[in-house]
């Protein structure tokens, strides 16, 4: 059937000569007009394509920013003021970038969500999900390595601090950490090089990754809220999938929906509070940098808080701090088991028992508290009673905080069990759709 | 050389050449790495920037202290009075280290008592041993603090607390105290960091 569309396609003109030169044609008919996607897509189905929207903006406000910024100890922070104040338009630019690094999380977090709940990581989607673990990873650096470039008081403690966490690493920690910052504590060389990471090595990575996803997802094709296979179900003349649309125009026409809602979301926040309250840009990095002194309270920027709460909620082993980093690192890369954890037999949890449904709302709800307390000093909620045996004297919050750290990881770690004992309903085997 | 009639494959041949190229390969890549990497380390400049700092202690009041720099680092001298000394040894149960076992946090000729060449004068490089933060003072006994405080510092980052010799007290994230830099006094009035007379 491919080669019928392309003889039809080749019969003369530009695109037969670039046809015969390079496979244009054939590409958009492969993952355009004739890739198939199943057509119960819902809400959830969004944030994919605006992740890659939110990519590109950041690439082009990202690109005009650095036109004006300056990677010096010296001059950042001021080259950033002159942005905001001076640029034509600059303040639009930078705040869309600021505000894109944090809606860029919201997208991804949504876009994890909807995989959670439709196993969209189960077989044959294995590698499609690494990627996607492997591309969040590099989102995590990219907004990490970003935050220190306004070279503000939150900018500089914050890279101070985690720079710090690898030197908790045993054996190779205090070199490691002195090779990242390239000096003996973070400096201009520090924010240099952030600045290199920044605007090269992760862009480019990112990049790399998000075309490895589409490929890998284009090979297995869309899970769907079913989680029912449509290349099971093919038509027998055609071999088209009979709950498949092409993606172009169905898909191309609905995502644009997509993206007209959350361009209006995104341009409320850059016109009225592209601050946040402080959760996308923090108060502190409006003070410039100061190595002789710390802020009263740091925190990271809310992407970051669950992991952070769980950081300081893991106690010191032995005098040393590695157990909580430990932690931390794990909390993240536990999402690449996910595969081999959900021994369900069904993929969406639209037939899932209500065993797994439990477990994905107390993961929902450690994952928000966590994130909450991550954002606030652990003597927020003031310490229990000295009375009290075990927790006496110790902050409310590092209490909550480690039950719920405790929860997070069961969630991952009885996985394989619940999965297994949970009720399942039977599946159909064509998709619903009203 | 050979024609077309007798091009037999040597196999042997052919891995023991894809497995030399692979080792040459590896070692070229290797090489190259050392370099690489290499040039992300503290550059030399970096190295030279720890020159030594001349400080006026003339005028620090008594049971108050001065903030300083030195690589980059902020150094507290605290002048503390007779009252904050004698207070020092309340603390010592509360310690994680109150002996200063652990040798790279002072000079030889800080492991006193005191923590320090003077006996009111400390010089503390001001930086948590923990993640790396600048700790508050907090050199009133009581206060904010507790009823059992007697004087010290408070990291604002992960809650790590230290008396007025930069000694930290158990349950603190940080694993060892402060650290005292090298440093001398040139004359009555004037203090060297980062330079001292044992080497």
């Amino acid at each position: 059937m491919k080669i019928e569309t392309k003889i039809k396609k080749n019969k003369g003109g530009l695109m037969a000569w670039v046809d015969e030169r390079f496979p244009l044609s054939s590409l958009i008919t492969d993952h355009l007009t004739e890739y198939y996607a199943p057509k119960n897509f819902n809400f959830w189905y969004f944030f994919g394509a605006l992740a890659l929207l939110t990519l590109v903006l950041q690439l082009i406000t990202g690109l005009l920013l650095t036109m004006h910024y300056k990677p010096d100890a010296e001059l950042a922070f001021a080259s950033v003021e002159y942005i905001m104040r001076d640029v034509s338009f600059g303040w639009l630019i930078r705040y869309m970038h600021s505000t894109g690094a944090s809606l860029f999380f919201v997208v991804i977090y949504l876009h994890m969500f909807k995989a959670l709940i439709y196993g969209s990581y189960k077989n044959p989607r294995e590698l499609l999900w690494l990627f996607g673990v492997a591309i969040f990873l590099c989102l995590m650096g990219e907004a990490f390595f970003g935050y220190l470039l306004p070279w503000g008081q939150m900018s500089y403690w914050g890279a101070q601090v985690i720079v710090n966490l690898f030197s908790t690493i045993p054996f190779v920690g205090p070199d490691l950490s002195e090779w990242l910052r390239g000096d003996y504590l973070v400096s201009d060389a520090t924010l240099n090089r952030f600045f290199a990471f920044h605007v090269i090595a992760l862009p480019i990575a990112l990049l790399g990754l998000v075309f490895f996803h589409l490929v890998a997802l284009h090979e297995v094709g869309s899970n769907n809220p079913d989680g029912v296979e449509i290349k099971k179900n093919l038509d027998k003349k055609t071999s088209i999938p009979l709950d498949g649309i092409p993606f172009h125009p169905y898909y191309t026409v609905k995502d644009l929906i997509g993206v007209s809602v959350f361009l209006i979301v995104f341009a409320l926040i850059i016109f009225y509070m592209p601050e946040m309250g402080g959760y996308f840009l923090e108060a502190n990095n409006f003070i410039p940098a100061d190595p002789l002194k710390t802020p009263a309270h740091i925190a990271p920027v809310w992407y970051f808080t669950p992991y952070y709460s769980i950081l300081r909620a893991v106690p010191p082993i032995l005098n040393s701090q590695f157990p909580g980093v430990a932690a931390m690192g794990l909390s993240v890369i536990a999402f690449a088991f996910l595969p081999w954890l959900d021994k369900s037999k069904v993929k969406s949890i639209r037939y899932k028992g209500n065993l797994f449904k439990r477990w994905i709302a107390l993961f929902v709800v450690s994952f928000f508290i966590l994130g909450y307390l991550g954002t606030v000093p652990s003597n927020v909620w003031g310490q229990f009673s000295n009375t009290i045996p075990l927790i006496g004297g110790v902050d409310k919050a590092t209490v909550v905080a480690r039950i719920f750290t405790i929860t997070y990881f069961l969630f991952f770690a009885l996985m394989p069990y619940y999965s297994q004992k949970d009720k399942t309903k039977p599946v159909p085997s064509r998709v619903s759709y009203k | 050389m050979a024609n077309h009639q007798d091009d037999k494959i040597d196999k042997k041949k052919r891995s023991f050449l894809i497995a030399a190229t692979t080792v040459t390969g590896a070692i070229g890549a290797g090489a190259i790495a050392v370099p690489f990497l290499s040039s992300m380390t503290p550059s030399e400049r970096a190295k030279a920037a720890g020159a030594p700092v001349e400080v006026d202690i003339s005028k620090i009041e008594t049971g108050s202290m001065i903030t300083t720099e030195w690589r980059g680092q902020p150094v507290w001298i605290i002048n503390r009075s007779k009252a904050m000394l004698d207070d020092l040894k309340k603390n010592d149960l509360n310690l994680s280290d109150p002996n200063l076992d652990v040798i790279s946090q002072q000079p030889n000729y800080c492991k006193n008592a005191t923590r320090s060449l003077k006996p009111n004068l400390v010089v503390l490089v001001g930086i948590c041993t923990h993640l790396g933060c600048s700790p508050s003072a907090k050199l009133q006994t009581q206060g904010d603090m507790g009823e059992n405080w007697n004087g010290g510092f408070f990291c604002p980052c992960h809650g790590s607390k230290f008396d007025l010799a930069g000694r930290v007290f158990k349950g603190s994230p940080a694993p060892i105290n402060l650290v005292v830099p090298p440093h001398k006094y040139i004359n009555d009035n004037t203090l060297l960091i980062g330079e001292d007379n044992k080497g």
